[in-house]
């Protein structure tokens, strides 16, 4: 197989124009931001043109009063913040993978420590400009943030790995940076998690983030209070009170927003209920027959995990096996592996079970029915 | 040769459903041929209220066999024709469904059936200290599947999001009889694509919401109403954005003009500062040390940017005297006018104070009264066009009015909806905010969900898509210039 081409159009209509060309050819077709997350998500089966959106880049709109902005899709999400900043807004949506771009965060559905308070991606798009897999570019949503006009097509192009189409452009509703924040945090047993996690969602304490740093049993709990001067250090106060021994006012912990895993490491994603974290994490500490490091937002039930990157094909399906046993189901949560040796990968179910596959399906199919976008990247196979 | 869209279909479904849960009484099938929005009426051939999902199931799946449309239908408070019948199709009421299946303050969830109503939910966890956070103005009254479909949002969304925030998963019925269970019930996100977001807000055209997990929140530490009145709505105007740019983020922010003022008086005596223009209405919630700081910003603020009275409420019952005005407001204008229209366009905040002097010069040329409500917060307005049907062309200067004001919206870059949906109302509008390419786009949705188009059909999209074509490549010709300004 020859290296694909690679494309770098300069506008919406640029990308139109190549998403085109491409499908008359039928050619397949994947784009791409900063590439963080490449090895996220299935390798694509075939790739005949990459579409770089790097040119797609800049903030197109900020309206302070509106706390609304419009931002090119291969912006760097960090570019965009920094904007923000300027008038004391920020896009609650974080990336563990520093250089991500706008579209490439939304595509992966990244979300980082904020989610608890502010959700995802799809929570925070309120419009978005995007390619479809035939060529035609479409928008839905607004420049509001209240609208209801037409269907939310934003929300299903919100981690679907880019097999709907290229997003070249998204409009946000902003929040204002808090004047004051401090972090609390205290050790942890896995056992104690659930109860610690329920103090720290204490409304007197209204903590911003409630996360988690596991090795195997025992790690770290630590929170995030944003508000204003006279508020921060009031509700710190009540926060080492609810959660008891040991726990203390801290500068940002080191971990704080950061994936467990190395690049060469077995990525798992683990979405379960608040009051599950510390069992799966447990379930997953004894399956693999060692200490699992386990971070990410226990405040919203969303944690990630890194197996050795040498673990066995066999062993990774059987770890998975257990951990989505303990976890009971499609309706209570799911455990996905984001990135693997190849090996593994061809091995193991990565998804896991998936609601309402067949509907996925029926969508991408209409969307797609040639499977030309991102082929094959995206739960069963889509 | 397959049975016709309705033969025989009230008997078969009284035998599987028991006769209590089929229609055919004319007289009784005509009380559910509207929803809120009163001018489209339409008879359904059959209503039908079954028990349970598997019951829901059991209709669709006859339609589906017969190819009989069908409408699916809440508490039929919706203000945009979404629930409005279709004569020859099957109306699916989900009145009977009212169970909360489960509660789970572990995790901070629960599980619904659709015709739980709005209010019972918070009602069910409040003793425990949560709550479920959208709240429409009908919640007394308005369920949880209506406000599925409609993506309701209420006074509290400027803070708290909309419906579409607080559903994790739901149960769906699509129009080929299959329950799908979408999303997750317990857990922070679900893999593959996001068919939750997708269904919400979608009017009813995707299937039937059969049982729906929605996220639970723990009530504030502290509640604090203030009201304050001010001379004019430019200035309670210029008080919203100053508290928006000082960065504090009130639960709501709720303007009412002197006309709707002057409505809720008579409606309910809620003794509103006399004389004035305008009162907001700022509700704060959070850490008390916070609010308690807030407070003291808000009043500041407002008296500078002119307000003349600033009450605040101490406690519970006082906060209820304050919002009893607010949340009368659209009934009460039947005291000052004989008929009115409910209208619901958004524009970005900033655009305030230019939109309501365009609306007031709107109403004047047209020698109507328009009252106006809105949340300020995100820029929701609720003109309400008075007229009096006994006036020969007033009603029909009314709705010029109406969809003028929808269309300054729009030329704002706004929406011509905020809350109440497009619906069978609005449809036609739809392509105002939107291209042939943008419409066509979202109706590969629907294909995928209801490729027979037995779901609500005629409703959101001016023209449906004819499914099973799949998109072709287009020719340059046919994609948007540079520059175009769609929404």
């Amino acid at each position: 197989m020859s290296a694909p081409e690679v494309v770098a159009p300069g506008s919406a209509v640029e990308v139109a124009d190549a998403v085109r060309a491409a499908a008359a050819d039928g050619r397949t077709m994947l784009a791409r931001g900063a590439g963080t997350k490449s090895h996220w998500g299935g390798s694509a089966s075939t790739v005949d043109v990459v579409l770089e959106t790097r040119r797609l880049r800049g903030v197109a709109a900020h309206e302070p009063g509106d706390l609304v902005a419009t931002v090119a899709a291969g912006t760097p999400l960090a570019d965009l913040q920094g904007v923000l900043g300027l008038a004391g807004q920020r896009l609650a949506l974080e990336a563990g993978s520093p250089s991500a771009t706008v579209g490439g965060v939304l595509s992966s559905g990244e979300a980082g420590p904020l989610r608890l308070r502010h959700g995802t991606g799809r929570d925070l798009l309120i419009g978005v400009e995007f390619v479809r897999p035939d060529g035609v570019l479409a928008r839905s949503g607004g420049r509001v943030v209240k609208n209801v006009a037409g269907y939310d097509v934003g929300k299903l192009l919100c981690g679907s790995y880019g097999t709907l189409g290229v997003i070249t452009s998204a409009t946000f509703r902003l929040h204002p940076l808090p004047v004051d924040r401090a972090w609390v945090s205290c050790p942890v047993a896995t056992d104690a998690l659930t109860d610690l996690v329920s103090r720290a969602l204490d409304p007197r304490v209204h903590a911003s983030a409630v996360e988690v740093d596991l090795t195997g049993r025992a790690g770290t709990l630590a929170l995030l209070i944003e508000g204003s001067r006279t508020g921060v250090p009031v509700r710190a106060g009540t926060a080492v009170g609810l959660l008891g021994d040991g726990a203390a006012i801290v500068d940002q912990p080191r971990w704080w927003g950061a994936y467990p895993f190395l690049f060469d490491a077995i990525a798992l994603k683990l979405a379960v209920g608040v009051g599950r974290v510390g069992a799966v994490a447990d379930a997953l500490t004894d399956a693999a027959g060692a200490d699992i490091a386990v971070r990410g937002s226990a405040g919203a039930g969303v944690v990630h995990a890194s197996l050795p990157g040498a673990t066995p094909p066999a062993d990774v399906e059987r770890i998975l096996r257990a951990v989505r046993t303990a976890i009971g189901g499609v309706e209570r949560g799911s455990c996905v592996v984001l990135a693997a040796p190849e090996p593994v990968l061809r091995a193991v179910d990565r998804w896991g079970p998936v609601p309402g596959l067949e509907l996925m399906r029926r969508v991408k199919a209409q969307f797609d029915p040639y499977h030309r976008m991102a082929a094959g990247r995206f739960v069963g196979g889509i | 040769m397959p049975p016709g869209p309705l033969d025989g279909l009230a008997e078969w479904l009284r035998g599987e459903l028991g006769p209590d849960a089929v229609v055919t009484d004319e007289a009784a099938r005509r009380t559910y041929e509207c929803d809120g929005l009163t001018h489209y009426r339409s008879v359904p051939a059959l209503v039908v209220l079954p028990e349970d999902a598997e019951g829901v199931r059991t209709v669709v799946r006859a339609c589906r066999e017969r190819g009989t449309p069908w409408v699916a239908r809440g508490a039929g408070t919706g203000l945009s024709g979404g629930a409005l019948p279709v004569a020859d199709g099957v109306l699916i009421v989900t009145s009977r469904m009212r169970r909360i299946l489960d509660v789970d303050l572990v995790n901070g969830r629960a599980l619904l059936e659709p015709g739980v109503v709005n209010l019972a939910v918070s009602q069910a966890v409040a003793a425990a200290g949560w709550f479920y956070a959208p709240d429409p103005s009908s919640q007394v009254v308005c369920s949880i599947g209506g406000n599925v479909a409609e993506n309701s949002g209420g006074a509290h969304c400027v803070k708290y999001g909309f419906t579409v925030h607080h559903v994790t998963g739901l149960e769906v019925c699509t129009s080929d009889g299959e329950l799908v269970w979408l999303g997750t019930n317990q857990a922070g996100e679900a893999p593959g694509y996001d068919l939750v977001g997708a269904f919400v807000g979608s009017e009813g055209t995707l299937g039937i919401a059969t049982k729906v997990a929605v996220r639970l929140l723990r009530q504030p530490e502290a509640v604090l109403t203030l009201l304050a009145a001010f001379p004019t709505v430019s200035s309670a105007g210029a008080a919203t954005s100053d508290i928006i740019a000082a960065g504090l983020s009130p639960a709501a922010l709720e303007i009412m003009d002197a006309l709707a003022i002057q409505a809720a008086e008579r409606a309910v005596s809620c003794e509103y500062p006399p004389g004035a223009g305008a009162v907001l209405i700022v509700e704060l919630d959070g850490p008390a040390v916070e609010v308690a700081e807030e407070r003291e910003t808000v009043r500041r603020m407002c008296e500078a940017a002119g307000a003349f009275e600033v009450r605040v409420a101490a406690n519970a019952a006082e906060r209820t005297e304050i919002w009893k005005g607010r949340k009368s407001a659209f009934a009460a204008v039947g005291r000052i006018s004989p008929s009115y229209i409910v209208q619901d366009g958004v524009i970005p905040r900033t655009a305030l104070a230019d939109v309501l002097s365009a609306i007031g010069d709107l109403a004047a040329a047209a020698g109507i009264r328009v009252a106006n409500v809105f949340h300020a917060g995100d820029g929701n307005l609720h003109p309400l066009v008075l007229y009096d049907d006994d006036a020969p062309g007033q009603y029909e200067a009314a709705q010029r009015v109406s969809g003028d004001i929808l269309e300054l919206c729009v030329a704002r870059g706004g929406s011509i909806t905020g809350e109440h949906g497009v619906g069978v109302d609005k449809a036609a509008k739809l392509p105002r905010m939107f291209s042939a390419d943008d419409l066509d786009t979202m109706q590969l949705v629907r294909c995928a969900f209801d490729p027979y188009g037995l779901a609500n059909p005629g409703k959101v999209f001016p023209t449906p898509r004819l499914c099973g074509e799949p998109p072709r490549p287009r020719s340059a010709a046919d994609a948007l210039p540079a520059g175009v300004e769609i929404w």
